[in-house]
C-alpha cells in the first residue's frame, strides 16, 4: 500500500504511541492529546512533501514533546513562576513498545463507565475523530465532544495512573480492556442500513485494536480468541442484509459471500489459543462461530459440536441468553422438544424478554404448530427494540398465518 | 447506550391547572431557569441528542388523507383533546434508570407557586440495531 491511504494509516498506529509517550512524560491527558494532534497534523502537512523521516514515531514524539515544553513554558511565563516542573525532554527515542496498552488500559479503566470509556478509546487510542464517533453513535459532535472530556477529567480527578496493572489487577483488568472492544465491534457490526459506513468503521476500529492487544499479547488465549470471534463474525458481515437492509438469518444467509480469508485467519487464531489450555469466553464464542462458518451449507452444520460447546460456556457464565441458545442447539441436534423443554427453565430468568418468545416461535414452528408459533413471534416483535428484528418476526407471523 | 424519546404532555393536573401565561412572572422565571438547567446538565452529561418545545395547540393541524381526494386539514385547537404533547427530549444514556431519573426530574419542573408540576412524561425507547446473531 503506498500514497495518502498509507500515510494515513501509520498516522493511525503511531498516535496513540505517541500519545502514550507523551502521557508518561507529563501525566497530562488533555495536553498531551493536543500536543499529539499538532504533531500528527504537521506530520499530515509535511510528509507528503518532504518524504517520510526515516524514524516517523521518533519524529513525532519530538515534535509532540517539543509542542508541550513550550506550551508549558508559556503558561508558566503568564504565570511567572519560575520553579516550573519541568523534564528535559528526550534525546532521541525513548518508546516503549507497551505504551498503547497502557494506554488502552487506561482508557478502558473501570473507574470509567462503558460509554466513556468506549469514547475514550476511540479518540485516543482509536485516533478517530470526535465527528466520526458522533456520526458512528449517532449522536450530536457536541454531545460526544463533552462525553470525551467530561472521561478525561474522570480520569485525572480519579488519579488513575498511566501505567500498567499490576499482576493482582492484570485479569480483571484485560477484561475490562477486551469488553470494551467487543462493545466497539457490536456496535459497528450489528449497524442498520442507515450508518452503516460510520459503524462499519467501528467494527474494523475494534479489530485493528484487537490484533494491537492479540500482537502485544500473543501468549494471552482470551486476547486471540476475541480477535477470532471479531473475525469470525464480521466475515459474515457482507451475507447479513438483504439489499433493504433486511436481516437474513444464518440459516439463510448465502455462504458462498462470507469472508473466507477472514475465516480461515480466525479459525487459526481459535484454535491455536485453544492449544493452551485456558479456555475462556470469548474462545468459546470464537469456537461456535468457527463451527458455523466452516459449514458451507447450514444442514453441514455440526450442530453437536455447536451443543458441547454452549453447554461449557453455560457452566462457565450462567447466562440466560447463552442458556437460550444452547435451548436451539439441542434443538437441532435432538429435535425441537428437546429445545422447548430447556425453554421453560428459562420462563422465570428471561420473563418478557422478546428473545425467549422469538425462540419458542421458532421451535414451535419446527414442531410443526403454526399457530403457537403465530402467537410468540407476534409477542417477540412486540417486544423488540430493534426495527429490523421486529421487521423480520412480522413477516414471519404473517407468512404462518 | 440506548437512546430513549421522553414526550411531555401538558395536561390539567391536580396540582396545576392554570396554564403558564395566567402564571406570576417570577412563577415563568423559575420555570424556565429549570429547563435551562436541566437542558445544561443533560448536554455536559453528554446526554443530550436533542430537545425541542412545541407550538401551543392552537397552532395545531391535523392532516388526513385518502390518497384519491383532497387532504382534509383540520385547525386546533382540539377541545375533545384534554392533553397534547408540549416538547420532548431525546437523550442517548447508560441505562433505562437513568432515563427514569431524567423523566422524574423533568415531571417536577416548578409550575405555579414553585409547586413541582407533576406533569407526566412518557419514556420510550428508541428502536436500534439488532443484536448479534446466532
Amino acid at each position: 500500500m503506498t500514497g495518502p491511504a498509507a500515510a494515513e494509516d501509520l498516522l493511525r498506529e503511531l498516535a496513540p504511541q505517541v500519545l502514550g509517550v507523551v502521557i508518561r512524560r507529563f501525566g497530562d491527558f488533555d495536553a498531551a492529546e493536543d500536543a499529539v494532534q499538532e504533531a500528527l497534523l504537521a506530520a499530515a502537512l509535511q510528509w507528503p512533501s518532504e518524504g517520510t523521516p526515516d524514524n516517523p514515531r521518533g519524529w513525532l514524539i519530538q515534535v509532540a514533546i517539543r509542542r508541550m515544553t513550550d506550551q508549558i513554558r508559556s503558561d508558566t511565563a503568564r504565570r511567572r513562576r519560575e520553579d516550573a516542573v519541568l523534564q528535559e525532554p528526550p534525546s532521541g527515542e525513548v518508546l516503549d513498545r507497551d505504551d498503547t496498552l497502557v494506554l488502552l488500559f487506561m482508557c478502558c479503566h473501570p473507574a470509567l463507565s462503558q460509554t466513556s470509556a468506549i469514547a475514550l478509546t476511540l479518540r485516543a487510542v482509536g485516533g478517530l475523530a470526535t465527528a466520526e464517533i458522533a456520526s458512528a453513535f449517532l449522536v450530536p459532535e457536541t454531545t460526544m465532544a463533552q462525553r470525551i472530556s467530561r472521561a478525561k477529567q474522570r480520569i485525572k480527578s480519579s488519579g488513575v495512573p498511566f501505567r500498567m496493572p499490576t499482576a493482582d489487577e492484570w485479569a480483571q483488568r484485560l477484561r475490562s480492556v477486551l469488553h470494551v472492544l467487543y462493545l466497539i465491534f457490536n456496535e459497528g457490526y450489528t449497524s442498520t442500513a442507515g450508518a452503516e459506513l460510520q459503524r462499519v468503521e467501528l467494527s474494523h476500529e475494534a479489530i485493528r485494536l484487537g490484533r494491537a492487544v492479540h500482537g502485544q499479547l500473543p501468549d494471552d488465549p482470551e486476547a486471540a480468541g476475541l480477535l477470532a470471534l471479531m473475525l469470525l463474525t464480521d466475515a459474515r458481515r457482507p451475507a447479513r442484509n438483504g439489499p433493504h437492509g433486511e436481516l437474513i438469518p444464518l440459516a439463510e444467509q448465502d455462504r458462498s459471500r462470507w469472508d473466507r480469508t477472514l475465516i480461515n485467519e480466525g479459525s487459526g487464531l481459535i484454535m491455536a489459543a485453544f492449544a493452551k489450555e485456558a479456555i475462556g469466553p470469548y474462545q468459546l464464542q470464537a469456537a461456535i462461530a468457527a463451527v458455523h462458518d466452516d459449514a458451507r451449507h447450514a444442514d453441514e452444520t455440526d450442530w453437536p459440536q455447536i451443543l458441547g460447546l454452549y453447554g461449557l460456556l453455560e457452566r462457565m457464565t450462567g447466562n440466560p441468553m447463552v442458556s437460550l441458545n444452547r435451548a436451539i442447539a439441542a434443538a437441532m441436534v435432538e429435535g425441537p422438544a428437546a429445545g422447548l423443554k430447556l425453554l421453560d427453565d428459562l420462563d422465570e430468568r428471561l420473563a418478557g424478554h422478546y428473545r425467549l418468545d422469538a425462540v419458542r416461535a421458532h421451535l414451535l414452528e419446527m414442531s410443526g404448530d403454526p399457530q403457537a408459533a403465530i402467537k410468540h413471534y407476534q409477542a417477540a416483535a412486540s417486544r423488540t427494540t430493534s426495527l429490523p428484528e421486529q421487521q423480520y418476526l412480522t413477516m414471519k407471523a404473517a407468512q404462518l398465518r | 447506550m440506548t437512546k430513549y424519546l421522553l414526550l411531555m404532555n401538558y395536561e390539567a393536573t391536580e396540582v396545576c391547572s392554570v396554564p403558564m401565561t395566567e402564571w406570576a412572572p417570577e412563577d415563568i422565571k423559575a420555570h424556565i431557569a429549570f429547563q435551562q438547567a436541566l437542558g445544561r446538565e443533560l448536554s455536559e452529561r453528554g446526554e443530550l441528542v436533542g430537545a425541542e418545545g412545541l407550538s401551543g395547540p392552537e397552532l395545531a393541524k391535523i392532516v388526513t388523507f385518502d390518497g384519491v381526494t383532497s387532504p382534509v386539514v383540520t385547525d386546533g385547537p382540539f377541545p375533545e383533546s384534554k392533553e397534547f404533547l408540549a416538547g420532548y427530549w431525546m437523550v442517548d444514556v447508560e441505562s433505562e434508570e437513568r432515563a427514569l431519573e431524567i423523566a422524574a426530574k423533568a415531571s417536577a419542573a416548578p409550575g405555579l407557586g414553585g409547586k413541582p408540576l407533576q406533569q407526566p412524561i412518557h419514556v420510550r425507547e428508541v428502536m436500534s440495531a439488532p443484536s448479534v446473531d446466532v
